[in-house]
């Protein structure tokens, strides 16, 4: 018996740990993308960045290599068929690294994968899409500002800039609407926690728990069901749905294919993927400047590749770890589950702040072609 | 469990990675000048900043010139206009101290811009807001959001004019030299506390010019 009692005390440190682990994943990410994507929208003085070292300097140290031997690259590939699959290599090998550092939307997919109990696959979905698409809107607005219509930087930094007003306006609308769902279906997972307490129906709900906790919570419901008001209980059994798969065994194959579910995809896919990333562009137009803009296309498309894989993986991490709070969390009692909801919520904030962060950065300066 | 915890670790160094500044885009060669005045009192810093290839392609994408691929400081006088008023809101990326005091800096003067070899240099002059005489005059030239990375020239990357005699001038890359400020490393908590108001948070990493007048 005290054996069993340790193995559970140790299986809270861990549901805890990994708890913390997730909330912090979220914060960071979201810090890390709203304060430093784009330094010349960006307060001054609280970005500090901290000083290059470790891996953080060592990823920034061989971004800033890669993104130099670029310039380079395209020269001889002007001349040199060869260069060209070496351009290639280095556009990959930068839009990994690339993506490790601030902005490319990682904040945004994984608090949207977590708020939405997405599966990794998703994720991984979600994050190539989005980088094709963020790489094929580079492409055009050079294609079609630049050489179509021969306009200047300064011109294209304003398409740019809207085109980001728009990204980020529908980032934080996406986290607004998932605060508005996730909310609710926190406070709706409080009350179903203190409400079977005061009818004295406490130690069956707890006991049930680990073996089917969702049809527990369902029949417990259609029970209040006729107690309570009718427009409250529909708003319940609605989401009841979601719910199940949230606190016991992850998202089912049906969540993936249910109906809305790409659309919903879209729309993130859409807010991360509008933004184009500036090193893209100046790829670009160097590439068109020497005369071959299809290399710079091709290694658009190729860095844009490198930083799916990047996104991708973030993504999966922050997943696999709040799949295993998950886990643990269907083990335990209902507030393990609350926890859960809590960190949905959390994770919708964070979608929202940054993207309001995100926005006002914008609003506030509107530096054109900075230096 | 075990194995899910050095996940997890695995997981907080990607992220920590994650909170990289942005790598910068924007490369700058820096040649300074510290400009005196005939009375022997510092009058401001002339720069002349030379941009890297891309970002020189980027900026003149699309300008008219007379000539194909060539820009005169006419045809760019526009654009220079675009740069230095944009510079304001960065406070010119520049910082000057006399004997360790905060000067202020004014809006900048005679600026323009060349194209020579299909780089932009940008030329401007920062007056000091009031003349100074001082033992130590300092300048620190950076970017504390790492968009734009500054580095000085190789060859004579300042220059006196016009100081007296005694004058010496020197540049220190960053992490060079500096008595306030630890070259690497230590980041944590003594960076974090030396982040007060007076001090200068880019220091770190900031190209420095020195100017010592015993």
């Amino acid at each position: 018996m005290p054996v069993k009692t340790l193995a559970g005390g140790r299986k809270a440190t861990y549901l805890f740990l990994l708890l913390a682990l997730a909330a912090g994943v979220l914060v960071v990410l979201g810090l890390a993308d709203a304060f430093a994507q784009n330094p010349f929208g960006a307060p001054r003085a609280p970005t500090a960045p901290p000083p290059p070292d470790g891996v953080a300097g060592w990823i920034m140290q061989k971004q800033a290599e890669f993104y130099r031997m670029l310039n380079g690259t395209i020269r001889s590939a002007k001349t040199d068929g060869s260069a060209v699959w070496l351009l290639m290599g280095i556009s990959f090998a930068y839009g990994i690294f690339h993506a490790a550092g601030p902005g490319h939307g990682k904040a945004v997919i994984s608090s949207y994968l977590v708020a939405n109990e997405e599966t990794w696959k998703r994720g991984v979905t979600l994050s190539f899409l989005s980088a094709m698409l963020q790489a094929l809107v580079a492409v055009l607005v050079v294609g079609i500002a630049a050489a179509l219509l021969g306009a200047t930087a300064g011109t294209m930094t304003r398409a740019v800039w809207w085109i980001e007003i728009v990204s980020y306006a529908l980032i934080a609308a996406i986290g607004a609407r998932l605060l508005w769902v996730k909310g609710r279906g926190f406070l709706r997972e409080w009350a179903a926690l203190r409400a079977p307490k005061s009818v004295g129906a406490a130690a069956t709900h707890a006991h049930e728990h680990h073996h089917g906790h969702h049809h527990h919570h369902h029949d417990h419901h259609g029970h209040d069901h006729a107690h309570h008001d009718h427009g409250h209980d529909h708003a319940h059994d609605h989401h009841d749905h979601d719910d199940h798969s949230g606190h016991s065994h992850g998202p089912t194959p049906d969540q993936l294919a249910g109906p809305g579910g790409w659309k919903r995809g879209l729309t993130a896919i859409v807010a991360v993927g509008l933004r184009p990333c500036s090193g893209a562009i100046l790829v670009l137009v160097f590439a068109l400047a020497q005369g071959i803009f299809w290399a710079g296309i091709a290694a658009t498309f190729v860095m844009g590749l490198g930083t799916a894989i990047t996104v991708a993986a973030i993504a999966t991490l922050t997943v696999t770890a709040t799949g295993l709070a998950a886990r643990l969390a269907a083990t335990r009692t209902g507030y393990g589950a609350l926890a859960l909801r809590g960190i949905e919520v959390a994770a919708s904030i964070v979608v929202l702040l940054f993207g309001v962060a995100l926005l006002a950065g914008y609003m506030a300066s509107e530096r054109l072609i900075g230096v | 469990m075990i194995r899910l915890l050095s996940f997890a670790a695995a997981a907080l160094a990607l992220l920590a990675a994650g909170q990289a500044q942005a790598h910068p885009h924007v490369w700058v060669t820096i040649k300074s000048e510290v400009v005196y005045g005939a009375d022997g009192a510092a009058t401001g810093l002339r720069h002349a900043w030379t941009f890297d290839d891309m970002f020189s392609t980027f900026a003149t994408q699309g300008l008219a010139s007379k000539e194909k691929g060539k820009f005169t400081r006419e045809e760019l006088a526009p654009l220079a206009e675009v740069n230095v008023s944009s510079l304001k809101d960065f406070d010119y990326f520049t910082v000057a101290r006399a004997n360790g005091k905060k000067a202020d800096l004014k809006a900048p003067v005679d600026y323009y811009l060349e194209f020579t070899d299909g780089l932009l240099t940008l030329h401007f002059t920062l007056p000091l807001a009031a003349p100074v005489k001082a033992q130590s005059l300092d300048f620190e030239v950076a970017d504390p959001t790492y968009f734009v990375d500054f580095s000085f020239a190789e060859k004579e990357p300042v220059r006196l004019t016009g100081a007296p005699q005694a004058c010496k001038i020197a540049a220190l890359r960053p992490g060079e030299g500096g008595s306030q400020a630890k070259p690497q490393g230590q980041a944590g908590e003594a960076f974090f506390n030396n982040l007060g108001a007076s001090s200068n948070y880019g220091s770190q990493f900031a190209n420095k010019i020195q100017v010592r007048c015993p």
